[in-house]
């Protein structure tokens, strides 16, 4: 007989081996999945992980990938993670990231010959409140109406893929574009581009942003008082409630400033490595993020860690569905498969597992 | 009758139909919130259900066995939910995440091979000279089984849980699990039988989707129906036949406005695509303003995991 008993408080040794063990057993399953699906498991397992990194041949092109990808998807994950620390769930980024990016692109789009280098700061502001004011939307109708911000966060993310769709084939398609679908390239247009700005790295703005967010939500969370209030509302919201902490500017707070960065994230995506607006300019970054924010157990550098990781897997995934024939859905499922492993270890860090036989009933 | 080049019968016919695999999720989701569990894995196991009802389908090359192969598959993803939620004592909102991002992903890795395949056809249920009857008869009478069944869902799971012993002990422990708990009740095992009705369910209307409504398979093909089913479980207030009315005005809105693109509106595609989501929100926010939990009827012990301590 199995039994479980609450820890007093968290393992702090958990808290951080969970993510491991999670990791090792998402390798274990992924390659029995794999193995189903008729490829070397180990192989798989090494091309996904290993060789994106250290193998000769496709190393000089993937690490630089590395940042490119874990950029968004820290931005997005460290703004997420406030929200589910203080229990306020935005699970809507992937919309916020294309509003982000729209309102971007428009602002430089509509300045499109002018040649100054206020133009990219200008589109990043923009981006910034197209994020913001899209998440303001789920935020402002949970404290004026109650209403459920998970749910409608989602649901504007369906709305936001259609208002992306309708962008690209009208206001905001490239004139001179032969009527294709999608926006001018904007990582042409040396004013709007977001390059990579120490070659062979990888390296953009956003990225540089990703590392100076996770600094800061790092202070905000450890050593300001607004950070302790979001920690105090998840953990104990009458409490909370009774410090003073209204929960309402919490819910804008926490969902304007989720909502910014994914915005930051999605114009840094259409200046920089996607380089214009079209209708799937979008990957799905938004949505990933959460498996970062959890996987970084909702802390600013386990965040940056898992950033990185899951990176990896996207690369790694690319790599494998190149080199191996593995289906690119494969990676999606073997990234959902992380998010239930890390659910259940997860268990260890408040619970400890004694065997042995109870009188009492269950 | 005709207006502005859209007919109200066939109008009526198809939101009935389009609004089948809402009503069948909300329904399921609604057994299991009552039970105290918040699921927010309905768009993963609708799809899974979706994609396994069609492989069923197209292998065995019968709709009917097709529809239990989405129901279990369905059901075996929930099975996961509620081992991680009920044992594991994970966080459910992150755990139904996880199940909707895992659905979509693995759905489309079994879905590969049958892209462009065609199920496999469900017929209509033969009401002889019903069907016939002017106006009433393809509106009420030109169905297949599902459309019978998903009205039919909504009366048998309003009864059991109004008037049966099955119903309150349901209802019991999702309003307060340490009560239900202390009267011998078992909490754990009531709740994951409710989760995996609540999967079977979800899956019968992802396969609804793949086999009748769209019918084949491409990625994604349930296209936010589990929110929008998730949505509807409030705006029903957690009553059974609300969520008829609201899967049907729902419906409507979908119907609407793919009639509205066939018959060229002047409005654009994407702005008429969009609008059953914003509906679905205004309805939210209409449901939801100016009132409590309590007054909106939620099950009071929902979203909270159970620990017997003893």
């Amino acid at each position: 007989m199995v039994r479980l008993e609450k820890r007093p408080s968290p393992s702090a040794f958990w808290l951080w081996a969970t993510p491991v063990l999670a990791v090792i057993l998402t390798m274990i399953a992924g390659g029995i999945m794999f193995a189903i699906l008729g490829k070397n498991p180990f192989e798989a397992i090494r091309t996904i992980f290993w060789d994106p990194l250290f193998n000769e041949q496709f190393a000089s092109y993937s690490r630089p990938q590395l940042l490119v990808k874990a950029g968004p998807l820290i931005l997005i994950a460290v703004g997420l993670s406030l929200g589910f620390r203080a229990g306020i769930w935005n699970i809507g980024a992937e919309g916020q990231y294309i509003m982000g990016a729209i309102f971007g692109a428009a602002v430089g789009l509509a300045l499109y010959p002018i040649e100054t280098r206020w133009v990219f700061p200008m589109m990043v502001a923009a981006g910034i409140f197209g994020g913001w004011l899209w998440a303001m939307i789920p935020a402002i109708l949970k404290t004026r109406f109650n209403t459920n911000e998970i749910l409608v966060s989602l649901l504007l993310v369906y709305v936001a893929q259609n208002i992306l769709a309708s962008m690209s084939i009208g206001l905001l398609r490239n004139p001179e574009g032969g009527g294709f679908p999608g926006s001018r390239n904007l990582s042409q247009i040396p004013a709007m581009a977001n390059p990579e700005l120490i070659p062979g790295t990888g390296l953009h703005w956003g990225v540089i942003l990703a590392f100076v967010v996770v600094i800061a939500a790092y202070i905000l969370l450890q050593r300001h008082i607004l950070g302790y209030h979001i920690k105090l509302a998840g953990q104990a919201p009458k409490a909370a409630r009774f410090a003073g902490v209204s929960p309402n500017r919490l819910v804008l707070l926490c969902m304007g400033l989720s909502g910014a960065l994914a915005g930051m994230a999605g114009l840094f995506e259409v200046t920089g490595p996607s380089g214009q607006i079209s209708i799937d300019f979008n990957v799905g970054y938004g949505f990933t993020a959460i498996i970062v924010a959890f996987l970084g157990r909702l802390n600013p550098i386990g965040i940056l860690l898992a950033g990185l990781l899951m990176a990896l897997t996207y690369i790694g995934g690319e790599l494998a569905s190149f080199m191996l024939g593995l289906p690119a859905a494969a990676i999606q499922a073997f990234q959902g498969m992380l998010l239930f492993f890390l659910l259940a270890v997860d268990l260890l860090t408040n619970f400890r597992i004694r065997f042995g036989t109870i009188k009492e009933a269950r | 009758m005709d207006l502005g080049g859209i007919n109200p019968a066939i109008l009526i016919a198809s939101l009935m139909v389009a609004s089948v695999p809402i009503i069948l999720a909300a329904l399921g989701e609604l057994v299991v919130e009552k039970a105290g569990v918040l699921n927010l894995g309905v768009e993963g196991m609708m799809i899974m259900g979706a994609i396994c009802g069609f492989a069923t389908a197209v292998a065995t090359g019968n709709p009917y066995l097709g529809f239990l192969g989405g129901a279990l598959g369905a059901a075996c993803l929930s099975l996961v939910f509620a081992v991680l939620t009920q044992f594991f004592l994970a966080n459910q909102v992150a755990t139904g995440l996880a199940l909707t991002l895992f659905g979509l992903g693995l759905s489309s890795l079994i879905g590969q091979s049958y892209v462009g395949i065609k199920p496999p056809l469900t017929g209509t249920v033969p009401l002889g000279p019903l069907a016939d009857i002017p106006f009433f008869g393809p509106v009420l009478f030109d169905h297949d089984w599902m459309v019978y069944l998903s009205i039919f869902a909504c009366g048998a799971v309003w009864a059991v849980l109004k008037y049966t012993r099955m119903g309150l002990v349901l209802r019991a422990v999702g309003e307060s699990h340490d009560a239900a708990h202390a009267l011998g009740y078992k909490v754990v095992r009531i709740r994951v039988l409710a989760i995996l009705f609540g999967g079977a369910l979800a899956g019968l209307g992802g396969a609804y989707i793949s086999l009748i409504r769209v019918p084949q398979w491409t990625d994604g093909i349930t296209a936010g129906a589990g929110w929008i089913a998730l949505a509807i479980v409030v705006f029903a207030s957690w009553k059974p036949w609300r969520i008829l009315l609201g899967a049907y005005l729902f419906g409507g809105i979908t119907v609407l406005q793919l009639n509205l693109q066939a018959a060229g509106a002047r409005i654009p595609v994407e702005y008429l695509s969009m609008s059953p989501y914003l509906i679905t929100i205004l309805v939210l926010v209409i449901m939801s303003s100016g009132k409590g939990k309590a007054a909106l009827n939620a099950p009071a012990s929902l979203g909270q995991n159970f620990h017997a301590s003893r």
